[in-house]
Formats: structure tokens, C-alpha cells, sequence
């Protein structure tokens, strides 16, 4: 099979899973006893029989469930995920405000992660068994046992109240792209980052070491290439392709993360907006946040697995 | 049995320049050893020797042996009214706020002292009592999600793999599904769904969290039941049931273990994340997590005066600590059981 076959085979095998995810993400709130409105009823006893019959059919809450999830589908396949419920504003738009905050933290925490990560990762192969590969193992454990929002909290606690450095919260912002937003987005990111760069760096020196065992690399030592062109040049590129499939698996963490991650530091991103839905009951705002998360998480693993098929020739599409 | 000592002489040559004691003590060709060639128990009786000599996995051990222990014997255990544990190593019942009845001059956010170790919390409690009470929920509730998720993912990994053919398609597919959503997002909504408690909690975690090891046993018995042993069980008339469960799932066991050992944390993790965002367990129970809920207002606000660092450091580290020993008992298990190149514990020490 040829790359570009693979690739298409492999873009097509989303549409199922996409299906799956809305499934669950439809099912969870659907399938579960007490619904906005039996809520809502429960909460006001002088509500009758038509209204919520009427608020039923508003809400997209009457009919069988196959037929609610049709309803639902459509409309989102369109780009509708329908009101907040008490509020009655768009939730797409909520969902579009969000999402650059968002987006910005997770990849400040993944370049945060992959700079700190890749020299390590090769630091630690290069100087195997010795000092700094103890240390830096160390680290690597303690990244990622370290629960992030404890993390962010003292992070906090020493940049922000003992040093002085940071403002604890970051002030209202106008726009996203200014030098007061990349100072405001470090202590965050970092954050966010550290659990990545960790098992990034674990990853990267097992990589490394294996491919510093094979025989090209005697060959090209033999030849007489200085040691940084043998490790730079010729090893490097080959760990660097497992590094490439984990990285795409650390944006799952990196999605998770950023829901914790920005509840500690206020940030005005998705994942906030997330927990006050969770907290709210907004069910129409907790649910197009969790089919966004599905849906960027199956990309980032699509692009992963072509980015992989594409590096690495020798394996094989099937 | 070869025999690989070698004679000097041979017949009436004699060989000279030659030490046959080189040749003896040369790397073998093979990876063939007498002890390798033991039966399968050798397997884990050979695990557990090297994992004896891992001397950073056995002081892992006794970490997390001594902060469950410290957990049990917090505060008496009473069942149905029979106390069954009669030990306090606690002070104070972590739900005592002591400047009511224990001790009037306490205020809210005292420092820590030689009576109250790691300092008073936001509302006048014992943090160390606090701390020792609140292993409980996060230990046991990491233990028993791995245990049910495990003995699920296994049973639907060997089915998954065993089967093939459109059986496999579709479970696969299914686990796919599950892995396009994080984790803690699933279980965040599921405690929404069904309030917070103990119960509640371990279910949020388990419903979806045994698809890694689902995935994980699926590749495992496609590889195993190529082995011509699978091949005679079958052609002995072994019920399926019978080769995948007593033949093929044992296994598949090793890189299970490291990964539900590596697992834990990441439950534990998730449970004081939940705990973190208000939604695990009740507000005022000892849970780590909760406990840094309680504490994250105060930072963020900046009271007046003095920061109350303990309130933040102490049940963080709890966590990061125990959390750490159990990743490094995983890695310890991984290099025991040599389950390297399964690729599940992939960067633990070589």
C-alpha cells in the first residue's frame, strides 16, 4: 500500500470513532436519570404539566432518545450546539471565545515541554549511568508523579507571594498576542508542560539508547564523523520518530491538564469554562466542550500516525 | 546438556597459545542458559530476586507500606459498631476543629508547632491528623479501581484478541472511542452526573479506565496464541474458554502488572484532581485533593499577613510522594519482569 493510500485508509477509519465519541458524549447525559428540565421542575413545584411539556420540546428534550441524539447531531454536524440554558446564549460562541486561550496555553506547555525534554532525553543517553543521568532520571520520575495543580499551587506560592515576581492572577486581558500575555502564560505553561517533558524525556533517552547500540553508529564512529555529527545528524532523527507517536498521545494529558491547570491560575480558557458548565448544569456547554476535546484528540493522533508512516519507511501500512 | 568445556588436548596434538578458560568464560553465542531454561514459575521467582535487589523500588516499597499502614491506624476502624481496629495514631479526629472544646487559644491558620506538626488548617483542624485520615480515601480507591479495570481489561483483551475477525474490529474500535477522550474529562463528567462520594468516585474511574488495559492484553494474546503450546492445547480439545484463560492469559500477565502498577498513580492523581475541583468528595472530608481545594482561595487572595504555606505544601506532597513510590515500584516491576520490549513501561531504568 502506498503512503498516500494509507493515509486516506486511515483518515477515513475517524469517521467511526467520531461516531462513537458523539455516541458516548450524547449517551452520558441521556441515558442518565434526570434531565435539565425534571430538574428544573423539581426545583420550581408550580410548574405544569404543558410548560414542560413545552420546555421539553425547546430544549430538544422530547421524542425517543435515538431521536433526540438525530436532532442533536445534526445540528452540531452544522455547527450548532444549540443555548446555555439559563442564560440563552450561543454555545459555539462561548466555545470559539474560549478556545484561543486555551489553544495558546496547551502550546506554550508543549514547546515548554519538548525544548526542556529533548536535550535531556539526550543528555541522559549520552551520559548513561553516570551523575547527571541519575539526576535527570530523578526529575523525569518526579514530573510526572507531581500532581499539576499542586504544582501550579506552589509555583504560586514561590514566584508569586515569596518572590514577587508574577501576578498571582493574570488581569483582565484585551488582546491574546502582547509581551504582558507571554509573562502571564510562563508560570501556567509551565504547569501544563512539566508531566509532557517528563515523559517525553524518559521516552527520548530509551530511544536513544537503543539506537546507540546499533551497528551504524560503530560504522559511523569507525568512519571517523566527530561524535556530535554522529549523535546530532544520525541517531537523533531516528529516536526522535517514537517521540513523535507519544507526543501526539501527551494531547490527551495536555487537554486534561488544561482543565486543572486553569482552574489553579484562573486562566480564561475552555477548560474553566468546562468546570463552571460541570458546576452549572449547563449540559449543552459541558457537552460541546467534551465532543471538542474527542474530536482534537482523534486529529492529533491522525496526524501523528501519518507523521509516523512518513518518517519512518520501514513500516508497513496494514 | 552442552558441554562447553574444552580440552587442551586432542588425540596426540596438543594445542598450545590456547586458554580454554577464555573460551568458557566468553559470552555465550546464545541467549540459551541452564537457568533460562527453567519452567515458567522460574519466571517470576527470577522477577522478584531481581526486584529484591532494586534498591530504589524496595525503599519505594516501604514508603507506601508505611503510608498505608499510617492510613489504617489513623483513627479507630469500627464496623458495624465493632471497633476492629482500636489504634489512634492520629491526635485529633480530622473533622475537630479545635479551637471549639480542645483548645481555645488555636486560631485559623495557625503555623506549625510541636503540638500541631504541619500547622492548623483554614478552618482551626489538626492538618497532620488531617493528612494521616486522608490516605485512606486516596490509597484505596486507587488500589481498587486497578483492581477492577485490570481484571476487566484482561478479560476483554483476550477476547478481543483470541477472536479476531470482526469481533476484534468492533471492541477495538469501542476501546478507540473511549481513548479519544481523556481520562479525567470522562470522570469529571460522570461525577457529574452522579454527585460525589467514595463509590461514586471509584465508578468515575473505572467505567471507562480499563480500555489501556484492554488494548494492552489484545496485542499480548495476538502474539501469544501464535506459540505452538496454544496449538496443542486446541488439538487437544481444550474448550476455548480453557486456552485463553488457563494458556493464554497468564501470559500476558507481566506488562499488565507494570501498568497497572504504573496505573495507580495516575488514579490518585486523578482522584485529588477531582477532589482539587470540588467535585470528588465532601468539602469538609480529609481527601488530599480536597484538602488543597480548601487552601487555594486563601493563596490566590493573599490574606493579610503571613502565607500559610503548610496548609498547601504538606497534602500535595502526600500525594506527590506516594504517587512517586508507586511509579517507582513500576519501574521497578518492569525491569524485574523484563517487560521492556512489550513497550508499556518504556524509559524506566534499563
Amino acid at each position: 500500500m502506498s503512503l498516500q493510500r494509507f493515509i486516506l485508509k486511515r483518515t477515513l477509519s475517524i469517521i467511526p470513532i467520531m461516531f462513537g465519541v458523539s455516541v458516548i458524549t450524547f449517551g452520558m447525559f441521556h441515558l442518565t436519570p434526570g434531565d435539565p428540565v425534571t430538574r428544573l421542575v423539581a426545583l420550581n413545584p408550580d410548574v405544569t404539566a404543558a410548560e414542560e411539556a413545552a420546555l421539553r420540546q425547546r430544549w430538544g428534550l422530547s421524542g425517543p432518545v435515538w431521536e433526540q441524539y438525530l436532532d442533536w447531531i445534526s445540528n452540531v454536524l452544522v455547527g450548532d450546539f444549540g443555548q446555555e440554558l439559563q442564560t440563552g446564549r450561543e454555545v459555539s460562541a462561548i466555545v470559539w471565545r474560549r478556545l484561543p486561550e486555551t489553544i495558546a496555553l496547551g502550546l506554550f506547555g508543549w514547546a515548554f515541554a519538548l525544548v526542556i525534554a529533548i536535550p535531556a532525553g539526550i543528555y541522559a543517553a549520552v551520559n548513561k549511568n553516570q551523575l547527571g543521568d541519575t539526576i535527570s532520571r530523578f526529575l523525569a520520575l518526579s514530573g510526572i508523579s507531581i500532581p499539576n495543580f499542586w504544582l501550579g499551587l506552589i509555583l504560586i506560592l514561590i514566584f508569586s507571594l515569596y518572590l514577587g515576581l508574577f501576578p498571582v492572577l493574570a488581569p483582565s486581558r484585551q488582546s491574546l498576542l502582547s509581551p504582558e500575555m507571554l509573562w502571564y502564560l510562563i508560570l501556567p505553561g509551565i504547569t501544563i508542560g512539566t508531566a509532557s517533558a517528563a515523559s517525553i524525556m524518559r521516552v527520548m533517552r530509551t530511544s536513544m539508547t537503543e539506537e546507540l547500540n546499533k551497528e551504524y553508529v560503530t560504522a559511523a564512529r569507525a568512519k571517523g564523523l566527530p561524535e556530535r555529527t554522529v549523535i546530532l545528524k544520525h541517531v537523533l532523527r531516528n529516536s526522535l520518530i517514537s517521540v513523535v507517536t507519544l507526543a501526539a498521545t501527551l494531547t490527551a494529558s495536555i487537554v486534561a491538564g488544561s482543565v486543572v491547570v486553569e482552574v489553579v491560575f484562573n486562566w480564561p480558557g475552555l477548560g474553566r469554562e468546562f468546570i463552571n458548565a460541570i458546576n452549572q448544569r449547563e449540559i449543552n456547554v459541558v457537552m460541546a466542550i467534551t465532543l471538542f476535546t474527542g474530536f482534537f484528540v482523534i486529529l492529533a493522533n491522525l496526524v501523528a500516525d501519518i507523521v509516523y508512516a512518513a518518517l519512518d519507511p520501514r513500516i508497513r501500512y496494514d | 546438556m552442552t558441554d562447553r568445556h574444552t580440552h587442551d588436548e586432542r588425540g596426540r596434538i596438543r594445542i598450545s597459545g590456547f586458554d580454554s578458560d577464555r573460551v568458557r568464560d566468553r559470552e555465550p553465542m546464545s541467549d540459551w542458559t541452564d537457568e533460562s531454561s527453567g519452567e515458567t514459575v522460574g519466571r517470576w521467582r527470577r522477577g522478584f530476586r531481581k526486584f529484591k535487589r532494586n534498591r530504589s523500588a524496595i525503599g519505594a516499597l516501604v514508603v507506601v507500606v508505611v503510608m498505608a499502614l499510617a492510613a489504617f491506624f489513623a483513627r479507630p476502624i469500627e464496623v458495624f459498631g465493632v471497633v476492629v481496629q482500636p489504634f489512634s495514631l492520629a491526635p485529633y479526629d480530622p473533622t475537630t476543629i479545635l479551637y471549639l472544646g480542645v483548645d481555645p487559644s488555636v486560631n485559623v491558620y495557625d503555623p506549625p508547632s510541636w503540638q500541631y506538626p504541619m500547622g492548623v488548617d483554614g478552618s482551626g483542624r489538626d492538618l497532620f491528623s488531617r493528612l494521616l485520615v486522608g490516605g485512606r480515601y486516596s490509597l484505596s480507591i486507587g488500589f481498587i479501581v486497578v483492581g477492577l479495570t485490570a481484571s476487566f481489561g484482561l478479560i476483554y483483551g483476550s477476547i478481543s484478541g483470541y477472536y479476531g475477525g470482526n469481533v476484534d474490529e468492533l471492541m477495538m474500535r469501542i476501546v478507540d472511542t473511549i481513548f479519544a477522550f481523556p481520562g479525567l474529562i470522562l470522570a469529571l463528567i460522570i461525577v457529574a452526573i452522579l454527585g460525589g462520594g467514595y463509590w461514586q468516585l471509584v465508578l468515575a474511574f473505572s467505567l471507562f479506565g480499563w480500555a489501556g488495559y484492554g488494548r494492552l492484553v489484545r496485542g499480548e494474546v495476538l502474539k501469544i496464541k501464535e506459540n505452538e503450546y496454544v496449538l496443542a492445547a486446541k488439538a487437544l480439545g481444550a474448550r476455548d474458554r480453557s486456552v485463553v484463560f488457563r494458556h493464554i492469559a497468564p501470559n500476558a500477565m507481566p506488562p499488565l502488572i507494570v501498568l497497572a502498577s504504573l496505573n495507580i498513580g495516575s488514579v490518585v492523581i486523578g482522584v485529588a484532581a477531582l477532589g482539587f475541583l470540588g467535585l470528588g468528595l465532601d468539602p469538609s472530608s480529609a481527601e488530599w485533593g480536597t484538602m488543597l481545594n480548601a487552601t487555594r482561595s486563601t493563596l490566590i487572595q493573599g490574606p493579610g499577613g503571613q502565607i500559610p504555606w503548610w496548609a498547601t505544601v504538606y497534602p500535595g506532597a502526600a500525594i506527590f510522594i506516594f504517587v512517586m513510590s508507586m511509579n517507582m515500584i513500576g519501574d521497578g516491576i518492569n525491569d524485574a519482569l523484563d517487560a521492556q520490549q512489550t513497550g508499556v513501561g518504556r524509559g524506566g531504568e534499563d
